[in-house]
């Protein structure tokens, strides 16, 4: 049964489950509640392609399976390519005949980090966006390759620490900023185009359902928090989520056709970005003396990006 | 519905526009595919049959070769017939998915327009490509003109989706001589070669949600093993089921084909083993030299590269004195891919033919006739004296001082 009628939390809990409990994620992962909620926020049938990653490696170790629905994975840059592919091959079947179950719905789906959405496998998504394929994209994005053991990514923020950029005697940690995927896929042709996060559940699934209902590629980027590589306890994931939702670290926002930016959810309490920052172990560093500055950076990025998605949400192009 | 084609008995095409008409008659489901020289008119005039309704199956133009075998997989996985085509650096930017497409046990159908790989850059045909994708485990036919470039393409189809195979299947032919030289074929019609490639049977499809298969899952040393025995096993066991295709395909074709390739081997003592359009040189070279100098010259061509014909190569070879196994790509420190596997395969015969190595063509150099009847004089001459009277492997055809190397031990 599909969320479109669970009216909370207790009753989404116990929905019907295509994702089974039972996989390696780490306690307190972000990644299965994206997924879990990917998948119970429909009854159509779902093709789901997953790039190399955390969830892959974790959710289809022979001879088990976490994948009750069809399920690919190739490489670790061409999940969108498989969900092409196989989306291809659906058209071709429909239109000669061949599908077994010719009218139940299909919707194709493509899972991947931010390492593989952001950088390995960046071309191969926006060739799948580019060509048009009816499909859904969502990055589960932790700002690391966590699956490899913290290296940064181009969605590491600036001042985090992970092992290929670290914090140290003289460096506070990555240098460069984050890679505007929202914009780039919006740029890119996506027809449909959201950030959400998993501890505003009720948004994340709004996304979903309006993703898999628009005909067209869609780019969902959704922020996964990594209890192992941000170092926060295990039980906090929600806590923290809710920390980088609220300082508009990450605002949830979504972009239709383009150009018409909506913000979805407004923090009743904006709070400080710091207080999100403090409370993961990557940016420890970043509170001593010496990095003061980037902490002050840190706060006026965020101020003006939120600036710059109010005045495109209001100014309608 | 596909328009039908209304083909002439005999058509004049070159092996790419032959490949092409061979995938339209198959009627494939998905063809993804990016292009590249000399294969681009494979997937240009597959593009062209779709254009004018020829084809009821997506075109899909991807963007770049990696993304081409991906789509492929994509689609194959989810049950239904699949083709693409490729050379050279394309092929090399595809040979992570080769191993995953072989692995996932996908029937995929792939046209190898054989070019040489860079560095130096060139686009003239020689086997670097096909023998980087030797361990990829595929099956690899080998055409060595138009006409088998579309007859290798109805069986590729055939062989690859067999119920007890499931493998994908590699057609290889030589760029530009053979894809881009405009010859005499004879095709069949589209009903004949649809009947005979047949309809595609989906098996563990993504497609079929009443049972949800998992594709691409995680082994480690607890079970990857077993699958890829279980894969070699599968390569090896087609070998009958090849057979089986290839006399099917007599039956309505008039062509005879085999593993391996035997021309004028019954009484010959020297007999070169090659690829490509080089077999045929081969033999217009073997019979003049029977003609005019009295040399019993044979010519042996594995039409199916994987499975390696260990058991036929013997065969064809196990009477004659002398081989000259002729590689064209670059060997890179080490003795030539063919040379290699027919001494193995000639290894186990008690009387052991010499066996030498001739590297040619490299880039798309021309192998002269001349050349060839030398090596076959070379051959002989090793006969007459009993051991290898030249180092083992030597450069044919190359500019400047003469390069030969691995010595040889007279006993």
């Amino acid at each position: 049964m599909a969320i479109t009628s669970i009216k909370n939390l207790k009753e989404f809990s116990t929905a019907n489950d295509r994702f089974e409990g039972a996989h390696l994620l780490c306690p307190g992962c972000a990644h299965s509640m994206i997924v879990r909620e990917l998948m119970n926020c429909t009854d159509d049938n779902l093709v789901i392609a997953t790039n190399t990653g955390c969830l892959e490696v974790s959710t289809a170790v022979y001879p088990y399976t976490s994948w009750d629905t069809s399920w690919i994975h190739i490489g670790f840059e061409n999940a969108a390519t498989a969900a092409s592919g196989a989306e291809a091959m659906y058209k071709a079947r429909k239109r000669k005949g061949t599908l077994k179950n010719p009218d139940a719905p299909v919707k194709f789906v493509a899972f991947g980090g931010d390492g593989s959405t952001y950088d390995i496998g960046f071309q191969w998504l926006s060739g799948a966006v580019e060509r048009g394929h009816d499909f859904t994209y969502i990055c589960l994005d932790n700002e690391v390759y966590a699956n490899t053991g913290g290296q940064r990514s181009s969605s590491t923020p600036i001042g985090a620490s992970s092992t290929t950029a670290p914090a140290g005697r003289v460096s506070y940690g990555k240098k460069e900023n984050k890679k505007d995927m929202m914009a780039i896929m919006a740029a890119n042709g996506a027809h449909y185009v959201a950030q959400v996060a998993p501890n505003k559940w009720k948004n994340m699934a709004q996304a979903f359902q309006k993703a898999l209902a628009t005909e067209g590629p869609c780019y969902i980027n959704a922020i996964s928090a990594c209890t192992t590589e941000w170092k926060f306890d295990a039980k906090d994931t929600i806590h923290i989520s809710d920390l980088a939702t609220d300082s508009l670290v990450f605002p949830l926002y979504e972009i239709v056709g383009g150009h018409e930016l909506n913000i979805t959810y407004r923090p009743k309490n904006i709070i400080p970005v710091c207080d999100y920052l403090g409370a993961q172990g990557r940016f420890r560093h970043l509170f001593k003396p010496e990095n003061e500055h980037v902490l002050v950076e840190w706060q006026k990025r965020v101020d003006a990006n939120w600036e710059r998605l109010q005045r495109r949400e209001e100014a309608r192009v | 519905m596909a328009l039908k084609y209304d083909l002439q008995e005999v058509e004049v095409w070159d092996g790419n526009y032959a490949a092409s008409h061979a995938l339209r008659q198959a009627q494939v489901d998905v063809v993804a595919a990016y292009p590249i020289t000399p294969s681009t008119p494979v997937v240009e005039n597959y593009g062209q049959f779709v254009a004018d309704g020829y084809v009821d199956g997506e075109f899909v133009m991807v963007e770049s070769e990696h993304a081409a075998m991906s789509g492929c997989v994509g689609a194959a996985a989810a049950g239904g017939r699949v083709a693409t085509a490729t050379s050279s650096q394309g092929f090399a930017l595809m040979v992570e998915v080769l191993y995953q497409a072989s692995g996932m046990r996908l029937p995929i159908v792939l046209n190898l327009v054989n070019r040489a790989l860079a560095s130096p850059l060139n686009v003239r045909g020689d086997h670097s490509d096909m023998y980087l994708g030797r361990d990829a485990g595929w099956i690899m036919l080998d055409a060595f003109n138009a006409q088998e470039a579309y007859d290798m393409n109805l069986c590729a189809f055939r062989v690859g989706e067999h119920m007890d195979i499931r493998l994908p299947v590699m057609v290889n032919q030589d760029g530009f001589i053979t894809s881009h030289t405009a010859q005499n074929v004879r095709p069949l019609s589209d009903e004949d070669a649809y009947k005979f490639v047949g309809e595609y049977v989906p098996v563990e499809e993504m497609l079929d949600f009443s049972r949800p298969v998992t594709y691409g899952a995680q082994t480690e040393e607890d079970w990857h093993f077993e699958h890829k025995a279980r894969q070699h096993k599968a390569l090896i066991d087609a070998r009958p089921v090849i057979e089986n295709v290839f006399a099917e395909f007599e039956k309505v074709s008039g062509r005879k084909y085999n593993r391996v390739e035997s021309y004028l081997t019954n009484d010959a003592e020297v007999i070169i083993v090659a690829l490509g359009t080089t077999v045929e040189s081969a033999r217009v070279a073997a019979q003049y030299l029977r003609d005019n100098e009295g040399i019993k010259a044979g010519v042996v061509a594995p039409r199916v590269i994987r499975p390696f014909p260990f058991d036929a190569i013997r065969t064809a070879l196990e009477n004659c004195k002398a081989i000259g196994a002729m590689d064209r790509s670059a060997p890179g420190g080490a003795l030539g891919m063919l040379f290699n596997e027919v001494s193995a395969a000639v290894y186990t015969i008690s009387s052991r033919p010499l066996v030498t190595n001739y590297i040619y063509g490299l880039g798309g150099r021309d192998l002269t006739m001349e050349q060839i009847k030398d090596i076959f004089r070379d051959l002989k001459k090793n006969v007459d004296a009993g051991y290898i009277t030249t180092k083992i492997q030597q450069f044919i055809g190359l500019r400047g001082p003469k390069l030969e190397f691995f010595e040889t031990r007279r006993s």
